[in-house]
């Protein structure tokens, strides 16, 4: 009797095949880093854009040359940072009530619910934004002060947007906490809320500060809100008031009509999708690392 | 050293108190989100109904036969009406499209309302108002506009399903946009469950622990998180512009005579398959992560080699949870607006998609232009198309829930 391994060509095949599937993520994202590095790099060389002006300039106005990024870069952390202001608070309070004090029936009630919130395509969400939240914003701060267009509805309802994701993490997170701590701070004649506060949230903590970190980056990246409802055109403001454009709302908006490649709009795109590549990428990775670093292990 | 007694129950009262009052803040933030679903919803119902005075361009009395109105006339009536009104050219045009033996009654009906009378809307109200302040409303347009109509108008309707994209508001429909969607996610499907299951099986069953498999799991977890919109501009350099030849057909000599370029149903179904990959692939592995190492090890001790093994006894029982995975991706794709708006869809198209290789529209597309645009009646149709998409993701929804209930298996 042959004992011998027998070659079997099929299966290497098979194997190679699925290699290729697993390797193929790879290709991704060398094409990401390629093209956005290759056109940012064209748009860079461009004889009217010079790379201190674009992290420096407040006008971000082509058709005169002017390429400051700053402009859609205040944009973007205007209705990122309204956005954390309702989804952190919301979401970690959600996520405790969920964890700590839900009876098992409610928390299967209200959590799927959640998860509906974050299931909805973010579209839908920038028609909300734009005919129910901006009319409400219209009518309590007056429409003279708010315009139709402004970047404080875009966040609020961006913020509506990312509570389930930090709530669903964070309660993941909560929830790793063993129930021993629980009860030896309960033996010690701590009060339901201070167990919650000062024992299971800082052993939670780094789970829920990557849950922050990954909305961050998720608010960064969200487009349609923002196109819909935060306003067409650069606006070096602060004010939530008021239209302004984010860096993906001026990516959609550009390449909305036929864009002709090698053109000047066309090369810009890649630039500001290069920072914001970066930009959530950084924040993802150390989001990760977080994790991996910051985990309590309990036995 | 002096011992103070201390006392344990001055503050006891005080510090249920502020459990009590926290515990509210903490359900009050969870109903915040329930909330606002429910107006989200609520807002999209509103504007999906309503009142709303049309204004006929021409009287539709004008065209009654011997006192016969227009509701009550014959098919055949309606079609000798619309041969004698339009241009020769324009009457042929439609009867090429569908010939007008084949027509019902209510197409050519659609069609008189469409051509002939063009109605254009006025004014508009949402349901909510129609009904608290009819009367109002009433009154207001007969001052207003006298001699127009004030119809109560269901923006959602089995018509507007099965009508293509129109410049009018009220003969405007959304068949060419569900179309659009599902070639791309037919596209996206194809490219993205062989490529998106391979990839875990390699992951979960072959892969060693080696620097370049950890690299590539590393990276899947990376490009999950990548925004959807640089998906959108990936899509738009490789295949738009760099394989302009494949994605535009020309390779196949296929061309759609629509289009000439890599703006293609091609091109934007690839883009979601890249987009939704990562995404398949994390949901497949733990699939397969789940099946029990003890039918592996039975399959092997029977003699079968790694893929037999994989074949035949842990991809069909991997298989619910990698199809509920799957359809959650698709659930996603069906939503993403962002990308396709860089990759090119486009504006207006009345013409069926008819190959992978066509122009592309599709349903979030569709909603972002009419919600865009500011005269008031498009937003109720981008409302009534909302209503369509959130039907379509809930339904593919229950589904994934279905499977899963339904072949869940315990270990």
């Amino acid at each position: 009797m042959n004992l011998k391994k027998r070659r079997r060509p099929g299966e290497i095949v098979i194997q190679s095949i699925l290699f290729f599937t697993g390797f193929f993520s790879i290709f991704t994202t060398v094409g990401i880093v390629y093209e956005l590095g290759k056109e940012a790099w064209l748009f860079f060389r461009l004889p009217e854009v010079n790379l201190l002006k674009f992290l420096t300039g407040t006008q971000w106005q082509p058709h005169i040359g002017e390429f400051g990024i700053l402009p859609l870069v205040t944009a973007t952390l205007v209705t990122t940072g309204i956005a954390m202001l309702i989804a952190i608070p919301l979401g970690l309070a959600a996520a405790i009530y969920l964890s700590e004090y839900a009876s098992k029936k409610m928390r299967n009630t209200l959590k799927p619910i959640l998860e509906v919130l974050a299931g909805i395509p973010t579209i839908v969400y920038g028609y909300f934004a734009l005919t129910f939240v901006t009319p409400l914003l219209r009518s309590i701060f007056g429409s003279d002060v708010v315009e139709i267009y402004n970047t404080g509805s875009a966040g609020l309802v961006m913020g509506i947007l990312i509570l389930p994701l930090i709530a669903s993490i964070s309660e993941d997170a909560l929830n790793a906490v063993p129930r021993s701590l629980r009860d030896a701070a309960y033996g010690l004649g701590a009060t339901k809320l201070e167990v919650a506060i000062k024992i299971v949230l800082p052993a939670a903590l780094s789970g829920i500060a990557a849950a922050v970190i990954l909305g961050i980056s998720r608010a960064i990246g969200e487009t349609m809100i923002v196109a819909v409802a935060a306003g067409a055109g650069p606006n070096f403001t602060l004010n939530p008031f008021k239209a302004a454009e984010t860096m993906t709302g001026h990516i959609v908006r550009i390449s909305g009509g036929d864009l002709s490649y090698d053109s000047i709009d066309y090369n810009s795109i890649f630039a500001i999708g290069l920072m914001l590549f970066v930009m959530t990428l950084t924040l993802n990775i150390i989001s990760q690392r977080i994790v991996r670093r910051f985990r309590e292990v309990y036995e | 050293m002096k011992i103070t007694q201390p006392d344990f129950s001055s503050n006891l009262s005080a510090r249920h108190r502020r459990g009590r009052t926290w515990q509210l803040v903490f359900l009050a933030s969870t109903v915040i989100g329930i909330l606002a679903l429910t107006a989200l919803l609520f807002n999209i119902l509103d504007s999906s109904f309503g009142f709303a005075i049309l204004h006929a361009k021409v009287d539709p009395a004008t065209f009654a036969v011997d006192g016969l109105p227009l509701e009550e006339q014959t098919k055949d009536q309606l079609v000798a009406l619309l041969q004698a009104e339009l241009s020769s050219g324009a009457y042929n045009k439609l009867n090429n499209e569908k010939s007008f033996e084949e027509r019902s009654r209510a197409e050519v009906y659609a069609l008189v309302v469409e051509r002939l009378v063009k109605y254009e809307v006025e004014e508009t109200w949402p349901l909510f108002e129609s009904i608290t302040s009819s009367a109002e409303i009433k009154a207001y347009a007969t001052e207003k506009y006298p001699g127009d109509k004030l119809t109560f108008i269901s923006w959602l309707t089995a018509d507007f399903v099965s009508r293509p994209q129109s410049s009018e508001a009220v003969t405007a429909g959304i068949r060419t946009a569900i179309l659009g969607s599902l070639w791309t996610i037919l596209i996206t499907v194809l490219f993205a469950f062989p490529m998106g299951v391979g990839a875990a099986i390699y992951l979960e069953e072959y892969a060693s622990d080696s620097w370049l498999n950890r690299l590539i799991r590393t990276n899947i977890n990376n490009l999950a998180g990548v925004p959807s919109i640089i998906y959108g501009i990936l899509g738009l350099a490789i295949f738009v512009r760099a394989l302009e030849k494949l994605t535009s057909g020309a390779v196949f000599r296929l061309v759609d005579p629509t289009t000439a370029n890599g703006r293609t149903i091609l091109s934007a179904g690839l883009t979601l398959g890249l987009l939704v990959l990562p995404v398949i692939i994390i949901n497949a592995q733990e699939a397969v992560r789940a099946v029990p190492q003890s039918l592996r090890k039975a399959s092997y001790g029977l003699g079968a080699t790694k893929w037999q093994t994989v074949w035949w006894h842990v991809l069909p029982n991997a298989l619910p949870g990698i199809l509920t995975g799957t359809i959650l991706a698709i659930s996603r794709a069906i939503g993403e607006t962002a990308p396709l708006v860089v990759v090119g869809a486009s504006t207006a198209i009345s013409v069926d998609p008819s190959s992978p290789f066509a122009k592309f529209t599709a349903l979030p597309i569709q909603i972002y232009q009419w919600t865009a645009r500011p005269q008031g009646e498009w937003r109720h149709l981008a409302a009534a198309a909302i209503v369509v998409l959130l039907a379509l993701l809930l339904s593919l929804n229950a589904a994934a829930i279905f499977l899963r209930n339904r072949f869940a298996r315990k270990y």
